[in-house]
């Protein structure tokens, strides 16, 4: 044998070898160390997003409300006119007992009427018209105070900045220490920024409409991309002849799945608006064209299942006789069903996030009630959400970091239960 | 198939109840410009709030957007009333002929001011002139007697009176209202106050189509739409500008200190009274043949002109509206309310 020098001596074969082990060990440690700083990097890129985020929202899941006893003045409050009322003045009538100097001017007043919320007269003027028998009684209500003073009791309004700078002046500051004073002010959670609708002030802004447009908008989404998808992906891998026609098919599937959204956007825009003449902001309009995008994705994720049933299964059963339709629908279809459904939910998850489609076909209107229907107007997160974060005012800052992670928390239970589905009722072959 | 006829099934009952739908309507339908929009969401609300009608749906389209879908007919499938940051254009007019939107009440609601902004860590006065506004942010200005590519990178190149920093302003892109506005107030009128144009004898057609465009060296930065972006940047650098609506300034006056302009700061009194340059109208047209079809829109036109929204210290007010003065005020909501008609453009 003609060995290279090195290697004809015993002691010179293993230093080779040594050698190359040496190598071979540190370039695998050199690319574990990569993988782990990628890895890392990830991590920390998520972590800096979510602290972020959640260092400017959690302010947001809290809400500073004040509670008033409210002397409902027969004078200013009849049952006949019901529902209207003067019920701001009655509820500015009740802050006065407080501060009886403050009435001498009527915008000191004013000034002072704007301590509760805009929205306590309509909370008052509800629980009235509920039980109209309590019209010159004292009520006791729990009412949001407007944005200014949520600012300022959550410390986000600086008491040292000078006051003209200030949205709240010397004088506001004072009342409102007042009140806190007396025990009346208390930080509560706040449930309303998912009960309540949107609204033109942030204390009184919530996502109920976003939350039901996104719901409806996914379910027509589903209703649609589900059957045709899984029909397409059957009929693609199980039926159809393997020829250009069906190669061309397959090319173009995957490029649809590459198309970005905003093209969707405008088609629905040209068709379904244009065309067919469907209401704008709808989510019905909004979930046929998330449905668009959603097909290719699970088109694609139903072919891969479906290809990774084991063909003896196939073998098995036509070998005893059944038919193509049997084979597919009895036996390979059940068992692609785990994968199947987890391409769906990602899918779906992907839609829910979606934003660019939405805002072509109006659905970042501005509606503050939820929709009842698919076809009512409305909203759908991930656009209620550019809205808030294209508005002025300042508590709209943390309610749209908030918003957002209400969104990725359902994105995470979405993606958790795709993971929980595969590894309940997937098959090891 | 079975899946498949019932698949059909679902989508021919979709388009049955879509059919039906676009027939009629409860809710008012209100398209139009984004520096309109925060007003005609404070009116939406408390109308619904107050009549318990559903809630009017607002979109942001921005001026022309609005007007394209507003003039697009009459019907329910088309919007009641378009929201603008300038009067209706002549083109946008004959379309809205065309498509037999022919009675149209045009509603002047109020002004707003466009301020340019810093952060209130800059300890400098700032008091610009338009010409000097000009001068920092034209891609084309005069230098020695000759018109050519705009050389100025640092204010005190403008006026050695004022700081030593690098311009930088950020800005509306092209799409918006604001921007038009801005270029319209500011840049043009900043263009005819030059020495250059007034010797030259240039009239406002050469200003127009010399004066409009803005730099793009990288000293003028389009900033996108989303004003709390800019303010975040504002307070990273503070020797960096903004150009905001005034609405937008307001709420923000902790942060930001606006830019004296010919010597005067932006307040709802000086834009009120024009001695603040940079303020413009803000419109909205109610198109006529819809009232008393769409449910309570008439109700809300008469919200929209209350009193309690419009006059000075009202709800519009506090959102940053500068109110018109009394007796302009009452013949607009006599106008509005009766429904009368332009003539045309």
């Amino acid at each position: 044998m003609d060995l290279p020098p090195v290697l004809r001596s015993e002691k010179g074969a293993i230093e080779t070898i040594r050698k190359g082990v040496r190598k071979r060990n540190r370039s695998q440690i050199f690319l574990q160390i990569l993988g782990i700083g990628a890895i890392s990097f990830a991590f920390l890129m998520l972590a800096i997003l979510l602290l972020s985020l959640t260092s400017t929202g959690y302010k947001a899941f809290v809400q500073t409300y004040l509670t008033l006893d409210v002397y409902v003045d027969p004078a200013e409050v009849s049952e006949e006119q019901l529902p209207r009322g003067g019920f701001d003045d009655v509820i500015e009538a009740a802050l006065l007992q407080y501060f009886p100097e403050a009435g001498e001017d009527r915008a000191t007043r004013r000034a002072l009427g704007g301590l509760p919320s805009n929205g306590a007269q309509f909370i008052l003027r509800d629980k009235v018209a509920a039980d109209p028998s309590r019209i010159g009684e004292t009520i006791r209500i729990s009412v949001p105070v407007s944005d200014p003073y949520d600012q300022l009791n959550k410390g986000l309004i600086d008491r040292e900045t000078p006051e003209q700078r200030r949205r709240v002046d010397n004088r506001e500051v004072a009342w409102f220490d007042a009140l806190k004073e007396e025990g009346l002010i208390r930080t509560k959670l706040n449930w309303g920024l998912i009960t309540r609708p949107d609204s033109r002030f942030p204390e009184l802004a919530g996502l109920k409409g976003a939350l039901i447009g996104s719901f409806w908008a996914l379910l027509v989404c589903f209703v649609i991309s589900f059957p045709l998808g899984i029909g397409a992906a059957i009929y693609l891998e199980e039926f159809a002849p393997k020829n250009r026609v069906s190669d061309l098919i397959e090319v173009n599937i995957n490029n649809l799945a590459a198309v970005p959204s905003v093209v969707f956007g405008l088609l629905a825009l040209a068709v379904f608006l244009g065309w067919f003449g469907m209401p704008r902001s709808a989510p019905l309009v909004g979930g046929m064209t998330l449905s668009l995008m959603t097909m290719p994705t699970i088109i694609i994720a139903t072919r891969a299942a479906l290809k990774a049933v084991p063909p003896s299964i196939r073998e098995a059963a036509l070998g005893v006789g059944a038919s193509k339709h049997q084979v597919v629908f009895g036996h390979v279809l059940p068992l692609a069903f785990p994968g199947i459904l987890t391409g769906t939910i990602i899918g779906l998850a992907q839609a829910l996030g979606e934003t660019a489609p939405l805002l072509l076909i109006g659905m970042n209107a501005f509606i503050t009630s939820a929709p009842a229907t698919p076809l009512d107007a409305s909203t759908a997160l991930p656009t209620q959400i550019f809205i808030w974060a294209d508005s002025p005012e300042r508590g709209f800052v943390s309610r749209t970091s908030a918003a957002i992670l209400v969104l990725l928390s359902f994105l995470i239970v979405m993606n958790g239960l795709a993971i929980f589905l595969r590894n309940k009722f997937e098959r090891k072959w | 198939m079975k899946d498949t006829k019932k698949l059909l099934s679902v989508v021919g009952l979709g388009a049955a109840v879509t059919a039906s739908a676009v027939m009629a309507r409860d809710e008012i339908r209100i398209v139009g410009s984004s520096t309109v929009f925060p007003y005609t969401q404070a009116v939406s609300e408390q109308f619904s709030n107050s009549t318990g009608s559903p809630s009017p749906i607002v979109e942001s389209t921005g001026t022309g957007g609005g007007m394209k879908i507003f003039c697009q007919g009459i019907g329910a499938s088309y919007p009641d009333v378009t929201g603008a940051s300038r009067a209706m254009k002549a083109s946008e007019w004959e379309l809205c002929q065309e498509n037999g939107v022919t009675d149209i009440t045009e509603a002047m609601i109020g002004f707003d001011g466009l301020s340019m902004a810093l952060s209130r860590q800059n300890d400098f006065d700032w008091d610009l002139s338009l010409e000097e506004i000009y001068l920092a942010l034209a891609a084309e200005v005069p230098v020695d007697g000759e018109w050519q590519e705009n050389p100025y990178r640092t204010w005190s190149q403008i006026n050695p009176e004022l700081p030593d920093t690098e311009i930088l302003v950020y800005g509306p892109p092209p799409t918006s209202g604001t921007r038009d506005a801005f270029v319209e107030l500011a840049m043009h009128a900043g263009c005819e106050e030059l020495d250059y144009v007034q010797e030259g004898g240039f009239d406002g057609d050469w200003v127009e189509e010399n004066c409009s465009r803005m730099r793009t060296d990288g000293q003028f930065v389009e900033a996108g739409e989303n004003d709390n972006l800019i303010v975040q940047r504002l307070n990273a650098d503070p020797n960096s500008f903004g150009i905001f609506g005034y609405s937008f300034l307001f709420e923000n006056l902790d942060a930001l200190k606006p830019v004296a302009i010919n010597g005067v700061d932006p307040s709802p009194e000086t834009i009120a009274d024009k001695s603040y340059p940079v303020s413009r109208p803000l419109f909205f047209y109610v198109k006529n043949a819809h009232r008393g079809v769409i449910p309570n829109m008439q109700v809300f036109i008469e919200e929209y002109m209350s009193e309690d929204a419009l006059a000075p210290g009202g709800y519009l007010s506090e959102r940053g509206l500068v109110s018109l003065s009394d007796d302009r005020r009452a013949r607009l909501q006599d106008a509005v309310i009766n429904g009368k008609s332009m003539s045309g453009k």
